[in-house]
């Protein structure tokens, strides 16, 4: 079958590449080994199949520097956003240089000094840049070994490294790797790849439950994050919103604004916007500025679904087999449409950035999952080379593939370049409800054809604007005719954790649940009888038994259901318990119980913290959020009218792992949502016998 | 514009803003104490939480006149001499957070429960902290840290 490459993560290759001056690397580090390190492609597995662009840099890059006083530093596109990938690549550094977790640091997505990296997002950081951060580390642990080796006057054969020294086994001589490096300007080119990993089986760091590598600072409220940031002179900006989408500048009072102490005013096209001394008088300046707008109709919420349908694509040929076949050799048929809303990605932190500008030369401080895509978004505002921006990235207050773009880092950099001063943009929660980009609403049509024996004989699909992550069945259908199509989407919309795959999944499972029970069989039986996948089998069956699904006792007002599957490496069950009336006027979660299995568990305390995370978060987009929006106008951008999961609805939270130390490591930021809400929704039909199709099940939050 | 002495961490600070101006900004632009976070500017997710005498309020809706002669306790007061706060602590060793924006506000939350409140059931735990989001969602790590740091003997 031949699927749709999820377009809301496209990334384009580049151009051109710009890799920083490595002298400036030993200005800021000193003295030691700098581990420079070209990918050998073939052996890393760096490229991504078929017609995509490699995930890795193939050129040179600096990927790791060793001081003289043996403090160790790895550099990586990727960002943290609070997945904790800065602490999984830490241990993996850690565990193939043989030395302590402390005396490892990650400068991460920061453009100046980090190899090119396309981002942060699709659940790659762990199957493309853990490797790729064992590579380097063992590439760096046989430069040392090298080295130490001549300084010892020993056989490399006999060297073992250990704790941040070689030891030399024949005379127990010992040196340490700052001895190794002391004194040294070495910039060492390695082939990354060649030096020996770590077996799974044997991790010593990897694979522990190794803390939040730098959680003091978070605990202390010392850390910055970008909205954190501040330089001398600084001055805060703001930026004029349109009332709705497509609304565009009919006239505006510059000069009032203008005539305000210390603000400055920027309009340019379409763009306008002020920076002054302090936020609030900032604030004072743009109300000042009195717009008046252009307006045309835009679409409502009500005519969202038909607008999903009109203007998609009408492909419908077989993808497997042939779809009339099987519903020929159906039993039973079943129809049903499925849909999902808008959703806000909400992150605690909003968009914001510093932007500096310093002899044409730009740098910007922002939170955003792509710093090199934000680098080149940069450079092509301002018609600037690549080379003259830099993007550095603290590690940031959430993004949940809601910070792709880089729309405060323009704003904020357009009204630094007017005012001669850094200017600090940091969006208001309203705006980050409005203005930034939403998961994609859609609508699934399924239509499946099963025999009295339980076997599954036709499966028809249709995606409208959703997108195509966790579009194919897991489940062995003879006759398939499954399609994404794309749509119009009045809204803007982009990534979102998990992407397609919750809207997907909830469609399918929800349809599985319908089925079994036309057949009156068991829907975890209906599943497996289905279902050769070994791994997903496993999830299910593993998650199963935590949740004591075959013993459960169904009571009035209260049901049992489950939902799983794969996506992105991960697979996963979700098992959950509701508490529902007839009239669902008292819907609650009781329990969920995920199983969960990604290869080899890199660090088993922060994935349950992720599964956690996504169980909590996938219980919002299932039972209270969505976007409502008339006539282009968001209606509802503030926390007291967008119902984002809080501790009252904490059910109980069981996560089960399933470490696999024979497969390579896949993400777990994603996947594990994708079972929640057609859990719940199983789990409401047997609690009180109302199926629901549409998220948020319990429709939005009332306005207040 | 008038200048104003406010109490924060245990220290007299003299700030020269508008009494109308939110304690949230003042904290952070005026005095450089950036711990405490903007989440909504409504009061709805509790990132910008302080003490006041002890008491959990929202400074993002709370005007500086309003804390004239009051105590604040901001996330950067909590530590003494170099020891964490035991929810500080807490938070660290149950590992309640991921991208940790919401933790200075939660942390507060949970001190000014637990010193009202020293040995909080679950359901105390989350209708004290209900007004404060994480949207990672690690409230069940939260509730962990708490019931960790009232054992630990937090006030």
């Amino acid at each position: 079958m031949n699927f749709e490459i999820e377009r809301y993560e496209l990334a384009e290759s580049r151009r051109y590449s710009f890799e920083p001056d490595r002298r400036e690397f030993l200005k800021l580090f000193g003295a030691g080994f700098l581990v420079l390190g070209f990918i050998d492609a073939q052996e890393s597995g760096g490229g991504r199949g078929r017609g995509q662009r490699p995930n890795l840099p193939q050129e040179v890059a600096a990927w790791l520097h060793i001081a003289e006083d043996g403090a160790i530093t790895a550099f990586t596109g990727k960002a943290e956003v609070g997945q904790n990938t800065r602490t999984a690549l830490t241990q993996a550094v850690a565990e193939e240089l043989r030395v302590p977790v402390a005396s490892v640091k990650l400068t991460m997505a920061d453009t100046g000094l980090t190899p090119f990296d396309a981002g942060t997002f699709g659940s790659r950081s762990m199957p493309d840049m853990l490797p790729q951060m064992r590579r380097v580390a063992a590439a760096a642990r046989e430069l040392v070994l090298a080295r130490a080796a001549t300084m010892l006057g020993a056989g490399r054969e006999n060297l073992r490294a250990d704790a941040g020294q070689v030891r030399d086994s024949l005379s127990g001589k010992r040196v340490t790797y700052a001895e190794v490096v002391k004194g040294q300007k070495l910039l060492e080119t390695a082939r990354i790849g060649q030096a020996p990993l770590t077996p799974p089986a044997e991790w010593k760091v990897l694979g522990q439950a190794v803390p939040k590598v730098d959680g003091r600072g978070f605990v202390t409220g010392a850390h910055r994050y970008s909205t954190d940031m501040k330089l001398p002179g600084m001055l805060f900006g703001a930026v004029l919103r349109p009332p709705a989408v497509g609304a565009t500048l009919a006239a505006i009072d510059t000069a009032s604004a203008q005539a305000l102490p210390g603000v400055t005013v920027v309009r340019d096209g379409e763009f306008a916007g002020v920076a002054a001394g302090t936020a609030s008088a900032a604030r004072r300046a743009l109300a000042a500025l009195k717009p008046e707008w252009n307006t045309k109709a835009q679409p409502s919420q009500s005519e969202l679904f038909a607008i999903l349908k009109r203007t998609a694509d009408a492909r419908a040929e077989s993808t497997k087999g042939s779809l009339e076949e099987g519903l020929a050799a159906a039993d039973q048929k079943l129809s049903a449409t499925y849909t999902v809303a808008y959703i806000a990605h909400a992150p605690l932190e909003p968009r914001a950035a510093l932007a500096n500008w310093d002899n044409g030369k730009l740098t910007v401080s922002t939170g955003t999952q792509r710093p090199f895509g934000v680098r080149r978004e940069l450079s092509e505002a301002f018609g600037i080379p690549e080379s003259r921006v830099r993007v550095v990235v603290p590690d940031t207050g959430s993004g949940y593939g809601g910070k792709h773009t880089g729309e405060a880092a323009i704003e904020a950099a357009r009204l630094a370049r007017e005012a001669g001063k850094p200017v600090k943009v940091v969006w208001t929660r309203e705006e980050e409800f409005t203005w930034a980009y939403f998961r994609p609403a859609g609508v699934i049509d399924v239509q499946s054809g099963f025999r009295r024996d339980g076997m599954l004989t036709a499966w028809e699909f249709h995606n409208y604007n959703s997108g195509g992550s966790g579009l194919a069945t897991m489940y062995d259908v003879p006759h398939q005719r499954v399609h994404f199509h794309r749509s119009e989407s009045p809204l803007r919309q982009g990534s979102y954790r998990g992407l397609a795959a919750t809207a997907n999944h909830f469609a399918r499972e929800v349809h599985m649940d319908e089925a079994a029970h036309a057949l009156g069989m068991d829907p975890l039986d209906f599943r497996l009888r289905n279902l050769k996948n070994q791994r997903l089998r496993a999830v299910f069956e593993r998650a199963a038994e935590a949740f004591g699904w075959a013993g459960r006792a169904a009571a009035a007002g209260r049901g049992f259901g489950l939902g799983g599957g794969f996506e992105k490496g991960g697979y996963v069950a979700t098992f959950a318990e509701v508490s529902a009336d007839a009239a669902l006027k008292r819907v609650r979660v009781n329990r969920i119980v995920t199983a969960f299995e990604c290869g080899a568990v890199v660090n088993p305390d922060c994935l349950r913290n992720q599964i956690e995370g996504a169980i909590v978060m996938g219980l919002g987009g299932a039972l209270t959020e969505a976007i409502e929006f008339e006539n282009g106008k968001i209606l509802n951008p503030r926390f007291s009218g967008y119902r984002v999961p809080r501790f009252r609805d904490l059910p109980v939270i069981e996560t089960v792992l399933v470490d696999r130390k024979d497969l390579p490591s896949a993400g777990a930021g994603e996947t594990p949502i994708v079972g929640v809400a057609p859990a719940i929704s199983n789990a409401i039909f047997a609690a009180a016998r109302v199926r629901l199709r549409s998220l948020p099940m319990l429709g939005g939050a009332p306005r207040t | 514009m008038p200048a104003g002495k406010l109490h924060v961490n245990g220290r007299e600070v003299t700030v020269d803003v508008a009494g109308d101006e939110n304690l949230l900004e003042v904290l952070r632009d005026t005095l450089d104490m950036t711990g405490t976070k903007y989440g909504c500017g409504e009061g709805q997710c509790g990132a910008c939480t302080v003490l006041a005498d002890g008491r959990a309020i929202r400074s993002c809706i709370t005007p500086v006149r309003a804390v004239a002669g009051k105590r604040i306790t901001t996330i950067e007061g909590l530590e003494q001499n170099g020891r964490l706060h035991p929810v500080q602590q807490a938070f660290l060793d149950a590992n309640a957070f991921q991208c940790g924006y919401c933790t200075p506000g939660m942390i507060l939350a949970a001190a000014a429960l637990l010193r009202t409140t020293p040995s909080p059931t679950d359901s105390d735990i989350r209708a004290a902290l209900d007004g404060n989001v994480c949207r990672c969602g690690t409230y069940p790590r939260i509730i962990t840290a708490v019931r960790m740091a009232a054992k630990a003997g937090a006030r």
